[in-house]
């Protein structure tokens, strides 16, 4: 079996699932933002006219982190907000996130680095972007709000068709500058919007195997933006040592495995050595150029951060092209690091001050810009080049504005200049 | 039950995503209290360019649309999680969505909430149907039928998912099963 299927079968108390069967597989993690708050709605619904409480299945197992709209933009969210704590007060949820800079950050970095993902879980949440929980070898993918609400109660997922997997095999080294975010950028590129909708991209390849947890949870938060219902990396050393120094796990792991036969549907072989920095362009994700096909561009705003590319060695690479120069005047740069702890950790390593002192504007973990409801907006006619994950038409809260992806060396070389900049030019 | 519904047709093409449905800026409307569903409705769609999309799905001042059949290309529905997609169609008064393809979140949190009928067909519909033809989609006889162009099509038949679409999403499906107690 597949590392998807084996942990499938697993979860559903089953010796042997294949593409295509039915399963209900238990949940060992639930997660969700301020969606909660809708969730929490339906869970209400399914206990409407019965005799006994809401109760959720295992409190333990449910993690809610506010991330979307933090601090709250309006009133309305701030109440959201408010009855989302209440309830995780009430239900006692020790992996409650609230907005506070310690322990906050965006769901998709806080679940890694408390170790609350393992390899072998079953991981959902309410945010298309839970695949990136596959980097830690666990199957975790993205469900709707009413889907949720009875997981809440139920404790497993239902009716999960067992997707097929297709096997991506990388090999060769990166040329300076270029990174995993081009990587994933490319397959997508390669595959399409809707190139592995409905399956599995499993991870495979000596690229992969000496890729850090960061960058692969680059690869697996991306994976949804070629439709997969997941992505995933079999766990390994990397995996277990991450787990145990960065995430202060202690407990023995279960580092599970595809089989030596298991079928996939295709193989993919990409070769990293010959990569270029890639370059998503408006208004699809899968509209994935080479940097010299649009260097020169002008922008107006610059984002380093998201779920995607706000982690420690990516507000690094941006530091060291940044440090000593100025942010062109033309061009605004926003920082959001991934989590309370990076923000700690990027400040002690004097990331942040290098940020500031450029003329960047630093601000609190968060999805910030990338959902573009909260700040960061763009103006009519402007672009923004962003290390975020979708581009798609209005995502940055102006339908008449254009987003284009990019690593997070390619967005610091690029605010300098206030146009597209391949970072190997001065570099 | 219905199985039939007939009506003019609103054509989308490829890789509609979830910000052209619903823009992210609606989604703390909370669509389990009624009078913010209903305005989830006004918003159906809205995220479509203008400069591609005169036609607008919902009217400007309306809170439910003209037509009760979308018509979609690849990958309707790509993007995020959110259910307030197929919620802020189904209040406008989408029923059915006939697309070459769907985003897999999109489709199941279409058959969870119940809002409308994700139906996939092979043809490739919207390069054949405008925006305002009139066809009728027959769901037991898996058909959509447009009289003005003498054509008949065949979909993809609905399966499991059509029973909880049926009985008005996951929830009261569940409760009609006996899954949850009455």
């Amino acid at each position: 079996m597949t590392l998807a299927e084996k942990i499938l079968a697993r979860a559903s108390g089953v010796p042997y699932v294949k593409p295509g069967d039915v399963v209900e597989p238990r949940v060992d993690l639930a997660m969700s933002h301020e969606n909660a708050a809708l969730v929490l709605h339906q869970f209400h619904e399914i206990f409407k006219g019965l005799a006994f409480e809401p109760q959720l299945w295992d409190p333990s197992k449910v993690a809610i982190i506010f991330d979307h709209r933090v601090p709250a933009e309006s009133p309305k969210t701030a109440s959201n907000q408010k009855r989302v704590r209440e309830f995780a007060s009430w239900q006692a949820i020790s992996k409650f996130h609230d907005i506070r800079g310690d322990t906050g950050g965006i769901c998709h970095q806080v679940l890694p680095e408390n170790g609350y993902v393992r390899p072998g879980q079953v991981v959902v949440g309410t945010d298309s972007h839970t695949t990136s929980h596959g980097a830690l070898g666990a199957l975790a993918f993205g469900i709707g709000a009413t889907e949720m609400a009875s997981v809440w109660s139920l404790g497993r997922a239902l009716n999960v068709e067992v997707p097929a997997t297709i096997k991506v095999v990388v090999s060769g080294k990166f040329k300076p500058f270029v990174g995993p975010k081009d990587l994933i950028l490319h397959l997508i590129g390669k595959i399409t919007a809707q190139g592995a909708n409905f399956k599995v991209l499993e991870f495979h390849g000596p690229t992969i195997r000496t890729m850090s947890t960061s960058g692969r949870l680059v690869l697996c938060n991306m994976s949804v933006e070629a439709g997969a219902t997941a992505g995933i990396v079999p766990a390994d050393a990397e995996t277990a040592r991450y787990l145990k120094e960065e995430a202060g796990v202690t407990e023995a792991l279960d580092l599970v495995s595809p089989d030596a036969d298991a079928t996939y549907e295709a193989v993919i072989e990409i070769d990293a050595s010959g990569l270029e920095p890639q370059i998503a362009c408006p208004h699809t994700v899968d509209n994935v150029k080479p940097i010299t096909a649009v260097a020169g561009k002008p922008i107006h705003q610059v984002v380093i951060g998201s779920c995607t590319n706000g982690r420690l060695d990516d507000l690094e690479v941006a530091a060291k092209i940044i440090r000593g120069k100025k942010v062109s005047s033309g061009t605004r740069m926003l920082v959001f690091p991934a989590s309370g702890r990076i923000y700690r950790q990027a400040l002690g390593k004097g990331y942040l001050g290098a940020f500031v002192q450029a003329g960047a504007v630093v601000m609190n973990p968060g999805c910030g810009p990338c959902l573009g409801v909260h700040e960061g907006a763009l103006g009519d006619g402007e672009v923004a080049l962003s290390t975020t994950n979708r581009n798609f038409k209005g995502r940055m809260g102006n339908p008449n504005s254009e987003v284009y992806l990019c690593s997070p060396a390619v967005a610091a070389a690029s605010a300098l200049k206030g146009v597209i900049t391949d970072p190997r030019e001065d570099h | 039950m219905e199985s039939v519904f007939s009506g003019p047709v609103y054509v989308v093409r490829d890789n509609i995503d979830t910000d052209q449905i619903i823009p992210a800026q609606y989604l703390n409307l909370v669509p389990t209290i009624p009078e913010e569903y209903e305005k989830l409705g006004a918003y159906a769609l809205c995220g479509l360019p203008e400069s591609l999309y005169s036609m607008r799905y919902v009217d400007s001042g309306e809170l439910d649309s003209r037509y009760p059949i979308v018509v979609a290309g690849r990958n309707f529905g790509c993007g995020s999680s959110r259910e307030h997609a197929p919620i802020a169609l189904g209040s406008a008064g989408c029923k059915v969505v006939l697309a070459e393809s769907f985003a897999r979140i999109f489709f199941r949190n279409s058959v969870a909430t119940g809002e409308l009928y994700p139906c996939e067909c092979v043809d490739r519909l919207c390069d054949v149907l405008k925006t305002g033809d009139v066809v009728k989609v027959d769901l037991d006889a898996t058909t959509v039928t447009a009289q003005n162009l003498g054509k008949v099509w065949k979909f993809k038949a609905l399966g499991d998912v059509r029973p909880v679409v049926d009985a008005g999403g996951l929830f009261n499906y569940a409760r009609k099963t006996g899954m949850i107690p009455k």
